[in-house]
């Protein structure tokens, strides 16, 4: 029942679930199955790739529920996601165990480093996977819930909001640049060795991670998707257009933005826990106010309100990044911000918005489109 | 004297022991017939009296129209009966035994008054359908929301109401892409859809067409009986198309209450409208 309701009237969603199978499908084949000689070959650079690009998606999915449904411009998901990754970034050094530099049995490297003695109290339980997944989902939700509840309940909204989860964002970020929090400072947590057992360096490890990002981009696609073809989805909706009417029908309009904006911070704390292990390090430069805001334009860029569009921001956005960082290195940061000036003047509606005038334009007569239009 | 009338309130039985339950939890008494009582309500904003020693009933199934020049107290008279202002005296009742002056907006809303304000705010990009549908009473708690399915019942009672307004044809239709007249319909709907006891209707028809109004002023009429309603409304010729009775606020008091030919043969009204 609920996945009919779920992916019905969402065409751009089948979309691109059916294209996350298909490359989730083809991808590893190409890699494992095919020889490195053949042209046909998948580097296991290009998948790692491909595995970093798809939890920037799903992340990007996080910001579109809260920022597309809900009228939220979160400025501080880097927060979440970053968050998600420490927690991942610890069980992973946990995992190195004696064979670090100094060769210390318990203590990660840069411990070592600053002559600490024995592990700090909110390091333990992190050598056990399933504590290291629950928090890294947690420790996020936990940080999102207290500030969502300060926040919502004092009435704070629009640009205001976004200054504060900048600098929250910005808070974090400077407090893990110290030495002292335990989380290896400026450096960030790194030099990771394998993850259950699975060497992170071989090309299976690297494959099933990126499944796991496709896993994970699906279901949480799906799980947003849910929320929002609910009444509370239409509730959120209603509150990103009209708060006092939402409000005055009688609805706690500051439970529906808590209970939202907490379970997109999960969601960015899944995306940052499988983004650490394919690209190999975690450090407070994640956490920067920047990341966040470069995380907006995904969004932007593909299409506020849809969820499929974030994906596809997303991703495009990435590939660019990818491509203009190694073919004009100095020419990236002019390129995203004419990209931003683009799509603001000329696409509000990102480019999933310009799928839709397209099927419009084809069939002048179709009924009005259930998409609603975002605002920022 | 004033200590007897004291010690008989302190002793009510409805009224005694009030923090052992909810005051939402009171039925709605309306034993004499009377739905709303407001009984010699005075407020003032920095000195000057908006409301001066008010005193207005209105009865259980009654379409009351209301009526007076400009800065009369109209608009404020709403915001005392739904809690946006506090009087300074005086007393406001809905039924026998609620006293609205000791409950808050929300409170208040979930008793069954309903207001509808002078600009209309539905949910432009919801369908209209929706936007019934979010208006409807019931748990709107974050989870039950999110798990929340239409039943049959509630289905049947949005298609009645999109009967009532007259929006049957325009079912998925974005409520922001409707006229202004159907859009002040919807919400009259979506006030109905969380079944008030009390409709109060600021200014239905500011900004229609004629056709529209006639249209309003028939909608307005089938509520009577069914549910007490109070139309403020400038628009002489609309009000007598729909009025039985009607009141006639001048500087913060009740200048004048009768029928619609009663009260434009009193001289005193006439003097007041044509002295303006």
């Amino acid at each position: 029942m609920g996945l009919v309701r779920v992916t019905r009237d969402d065409k751009g969603g089948q979309a691109m679930l059916a294209i996350l199978m298909i490359v989730a499908v083809v991808v590893p084949l190409l890699n494992l199955a095919v020889p490195a000689s053949s042209p046909w070959h998948v580097s296991t650079y290009t998948v790692t790739l491909l595995g970093k690009y798809l939890t920037y998606a799903l992340l990007a999915v996080a910001v579109d529920l809260v920022w597309g449904y809900l009228g939220i411009l979160s400025l501080g998901h880097a927060a979440f996601f970053g968050l998600g990754g420490y927690a991942m970034g610890m069980y992973l050094m946990r995992q190195i165990g004696d064979r670090g530099v100094y060769g210390h049995p318990v203590l990660p490297d840069f411990m070592v480093f600053l002559n600490w003695q024995e592990l700090p109290w909110f390091w333990h339980g992190f050598d056990l996977f399933w504590f290291a997944a629950l928090m890294a989902i947690l420790v996020p939700g936990a940080l999102a819930f207290v500030f969502g509840y300060l926040a919502f309940r004092s009435r704070v909204t629009g640009v205001y909001l976004s200054i504060m989860t900048q600098a929250l964002t910005y808070a974090l970020m400077l407090a893990f640049f110290r030495n002292e929090m335990g989380f290896g400072g400026n450096n960030g947590l790194t030099d990771f060795k394998d993850m259950l057992g699975f060497d992170l360096t071989s090309d299976a490890t690297r494959v099933g991670l990126f499944l796991a990002s496709a896993l994970a981009l699906a279901l949480g696609y799906l799980a947003c998707r849910f929320i929002v073809t609910s009444r509370l989805g239409r509730v959120a909706v209603a509150i990103r257009d009209a708060e006092a009417r939402t409000r005055f029908l009688g609805y706690r309009v500051d439970r529906v933005k808590l209970a939202l904006f907490t379970f997109s911070a999960m969601l960015a704390g899944v995306a940052g826990a499988l983004y650490v292990p394919q690209v190999g390090i975690i450090n407070p430069g994640e956490l920067s106010p920047l990341n966040s805001i470069e995380l907006v334009i995904w969004v932007a860029v593909g299409g506020r309100a849809t969820l499929y569009g974030a994906v596809i921001g997303a991703i495009l956005v990435n590939y660019g990044k990818t491509y203009f960082t190694g073919a004009f290195p100095e020419a990236w940061l002019f390129a995203l911000g004419a990209l931003f000036v683009v799509v603001t003047l000329f696409l509000p509606r990102g480019i999933a918005g310009v799928v839709g005038m397209l099927r419009t334009w084809r069939r002048p007569r179709s009924s009005n489109g259930s998409q609603p239009e975002a605002r920022g | 004297m004033k200590a007897v009338g004291q010690l008989r309130e302190s002793m009510r039985k409805d009224r005694q022991w009030s923090f052992m339950y909810s005051l939402l939890d009171v039925e709605l008494d309306l034993s004499l017939g009377v739905i709303l009582y407001l009984e010699g309500v005075s407020v003032s904003f920095d000195g000057f009296k908006a409301i001066d020693n008010l005193s207005f009933y209105v009865n259980a199934g009654e379409l009351r129209c209301v009526i007076g020049p400009n800065g009369a107290g109209k608009t404020t008279m709403m915001d005392i009966i739904t809690g946006k202002t506090r009087p300074d005296t005086g007393s406001a009742y809905f039924g026998r035994t609620i006293d609205l002056l000791r409950l808050s907006e929300p409170e208040i809303a979930a008793l069954g008054i309903g207001r509808k304000f002078q600009k209309p705010t539905v949910f432009e990009h919801h369908s209209v359908f929706e936007n019934l549908e979010l208006a409807m009473a019931g748990d709107k708690r974050v989870f039950p929301t999110l798990f929340a399915r239409l039943t049959g019942e509630q289905r049947d009672r949005i298609h009645e109401v999109l009967g009532i307004i007259g929006l049957q044809g325009q079912t998925q239709r974005a409520a922001g892409a409707l006229s202004h007249g159907q859009k002040q319909w919807l919400e009259i709907g979506m006030l109905l859809m969380q079944d008030p006891h009390l409709l109060l209707v600021d200014e239905p028809v500011a900004g229609m067409t004629h056709q529209e109004m006639d249209r309003t002023a028939e909608l307005l009429l089938s509520l009577e009986g069914r549910h007490s309603v109070v139309v403020v409304e400038h628009d002489m010729d609309f009000v007598r198309s729909i009025a039985k009775r009607v009141t006639v606020l001048h500087q913060g008091s009740v200048l004048a209450e009768g029928s619609m030919d009663e009260v434009q043969n009193d001289p005193r009204v006439v003097e007041v409208y044509l002295g303006e």
